[in-house]
């Protein structure tokens, strides 16, 4: 990769769209999309044949920013919107960009079906564990015991997986990074986006201003730093105990599997459908 | 291939009737949940869609089965999803994407009995109001009304042809009894079938704006992965496709989407006149009620009552062109309906006190029969 940050930044943001962005300084969303974006270049792809599809938050304004189909949403719903755009036209390069509450709280049925129908599409989950953009709502992720606006007094709810989920659920790929690992995120996303089949990168990502700050976290700085210091890669993690990763990250791909791509498989209920003989 | 066949003569329920129009106007796509009394119209696109290199899918709800239709739009393919009152109301929100961003599809509410699990197997027309204004904020919409098997086929022509015209959803209002009762019908030719589609831009994709309306108001639609790449968003948004809170961007987006139903009217409001030349009395109805009318008619005149009927094909935007003329004409008019008022209001807003209006409702879950009405008929 000789090419620099700047070239990939002139090439695939949109230079009709007024800037600044919405995020807040420090926010892990920018990294996540400038290693969708690395991804994109690395591939290849043509512009016109990635479509970027996203839900209501603050990781729901990615797509106004980038130079792709764009597609922002309903809360909730990116991935059945990109589910009819995949099966209407295969030949596009679909990908999701969704929160932790957008994916798997609204949209948590959509998520858990859109992994079993197995499409060949890709979600990239950034989990920041709250309702950034409504000011810090706790979420499906939010920890056990921590502080959100709705949890004034301490969260006595339990958290998802979601990268565990994503498993049990049945999809093809699922991997998992922080905002710290930039050259793992890279990696991942471009795995997930190569895979045939559905593919789910969860990204653990920092929201200092709405949950960092609330449960006295730090800043963007101490909150990534703390993301290394917690985080343990998937082969060291298969070598300790369950006692051991308590409170850790498991980090790298987690599944990798080969099953029936469901857009492939309707190709061959065209071709069945086609030769039956008989009633209207 | 089905459409090519010789004979087009078919038994047919008003279901399959919905599902066969979809094909002929070049439905490619339908996403929806299997729910009674639509589920018909799933199972018929099941089997006929994959036949025309077509998909169908059956989603996890009808929030998903909604917004999988927009997806399908969205990349230029005819897309369509039906339902009953349950799923419909789940509908709402990604309907009103549909309106906001423009996108092109058709959605079928089989009505039955609500609110809520309500009265599953039986006919009810208590959904027109929510067709209208179901989803939140001011918003365009077309809603159409069906009342037999061989109008279940046309008119789902019709609601195709006014969303790829006009970039807006269509409701296509069924009830039970159209969707279940079975009827011999002669379907048109494919090739003596008007058949719209949306516009695609014609200017490079450098000059492209998404969001721009042409002399109708409505704008040009580019299909993801054509090398037109745009924004589409939920959020209000400017010609570019980009979110604004510009107070002057949002009123001309507002107003557009406004006007380009306005300046369709014409085309949109659609009704049809039967026995009225020279009628004092006349009974204004929609759907399968509609047919009841006419024969309460038909006999009314045999007892030298000048009678006639206007069947209200479109809803919504309210025929008030085709509805005033009656009003101005006639001493009295009959609304019969199976819900408790919700077109003769729209009948008594256009009226301003010019004629009595009468209405005739029947919330019981079962059908209005034309005895029932001949006999409201004869007393106004």
């Amino acid at each position: 990769m000789s090419v620099s940050a700047q070239a990939i930044r002139h090439e695939y943001l949109r230079h009709n769209k007024k800037f600044p962005h919405v995020w807040c300084p420090g926010c892990g969303n920018g990294i996540v999309m400038a290693a969708l974006l690395r991804a994109v270049y690395r591939m290849e792809l043509s512009k016109d044949e990635v479509v970027l599809a996203s839900g209501i938050g603050c990781s729901g304004r990615m797509p106004t920013y980038l130079d792709f189909n764009t597609l922002h949403t309903t809360h909730g719903r990116a991935l059945t919107y990109a589910t009819g755009v995949k099966l209407a036209n295969p030949a596009l390069n679909v990908v999701a960009i969704m929160g932790d509450g957008d994916a798997t709280a609204i949209g948590g049925n959509h998520f858990i079906h859109a992994a079993r129908r197995n499409l060949n599409l890709t979600a990239i989950i950034i989990n920041n564990s709250i309702y950034g953009m409504t000011g810090g709502q706790y979420s499906p992720t939010t920890p056990f015991g921590s502080t959100s606006t709705t949890s004034l007094y301490g969260h006595i709810e339990h958290a998802f997986s979601i990268a565990e989920l994503a498993v049990t659920a049945g999809a093809s790929f699922v991997a998992r990074a922080t905002v710290f690992h930039g050259e793992l995120l890279d990696r991942l996303i471009e795995q997930a986006m190569e895979k045939r089949g559905f593919a789910v990168v969860e990204v653990i990502s920092n929201c200092h201003v709405q949950y960092g700050r609330r449960n006295k976290l730090g800043n963007a700085v101490e909150m990534l730093q703390s993301f290394k210091e917690n985080s343990v890669t998937v082969t060291r993690a298969a070598k300790l105990s369950a006692e051991e990763l308590e409170g850790k990250t498991t980090v790298g791909v987690l599944t990798d599997r080969e099953m029936p791509i469901s857009t492939e498989e309707y190709q061959k209920v065209r071709q069945r459908a086609s030769t039956t003989k008989g009633k209207v | 291939m089905m459409f090519n066949q010789e004979s087009r003569r078919l038994l047919l329920q008003g279901n399959e009737a919905i599902a066969h129009g979809a094909l002929a106007a070049g439905c490619r796509f339908f996403a929806g949940y299997p729910i009674t009394p639509a589920t018909e119209i799933a199972e018929l696109m099941a089997a006929e869609l994959p036949k025309v290199d077509g998909t169908f899918i059956q989603m996890e709800d009808e929030i998903a089965s909604m917004a999988a239709i927009i997806g399908a739009s969205l990349t230029g393919v005819k897309s369509m999803t039906a339902t009953s009152g349950p799923g419909f109301s789940l509908m709402q929100e990604n309907l009103g994407y549909a309106c906001i961003a423009e996108v092109p599809c058709v959605v079928v509410n089989v009505m039955r009995g609500g609110p809520s699990t309500g009265l599953p197997t039986c006919p009810s027309q208590g959904d027109v109001q929510m067709a209208r204004w179901g989803t939140h904020g001011d918003h365009p919409v077309i809603v159409l009304a069906t009342s037999s098997v061989s109008d279940s086929f046309s008119i789902t022509v019709k609601a195709f042809n006014l969303s790829e015209q006009y970039r807006v959803p269509v409701i296509l209002l069924s009830d039970e009894v159209v969707a279940h009762t079975r009827e011999c019908v002669q379907l048109p030719e494919q090739k003596t079938i008007r058949v719209v589609d949306r516009i695609r831009p014609s200017v490079p994709p450098d000059w492209y704006k998404p969001y721009e309306g042409d002399t109708r108001g409505v704008p040009h639609m580019a299909a993801f992965g054509d090398g037109y790449r745009h924004h589409v968003t939920g959020l209000v948004h400017d010609e570019y496709g980009f979110p604004t809170q510009r107070p002057s961007e949002v009123l001309q987006f507002q107003q557009r989407l406004t006007k380009k139903i306005t300046r369709g009217f014409a085309d949109i409001m659609i009704t049809r006149g039967f026995m009225l030349e020279d009628a004092e009395v006349a009974v204004i109805a929609y759907g399968s009620v509609a047919r009841s009318a006419l024969k309460a008619v038909e006999d009314a005149r045999k007892q030298g009552v000048k009678a006639g009927l206007l069947q209200l094909i479109t809803l919504f935007p309210f025929p008030r062109s085709q509805v005033t003329p009656v009003l101005e004409q006639c001493r009295a008019v009959l609304v019969p309906e199976m819900n408790m008022g919700q077109i003769s209001r729209e009948v008594q807003r256009v009226n301003q006190n010019r004629c009595v209006v009468a209405k005739h409702n029947r919330i019981d879950g079962q059908f209005i029969t034309p005895n029932e009405i001949h006999g409201h008929l004869i007393k106004l």
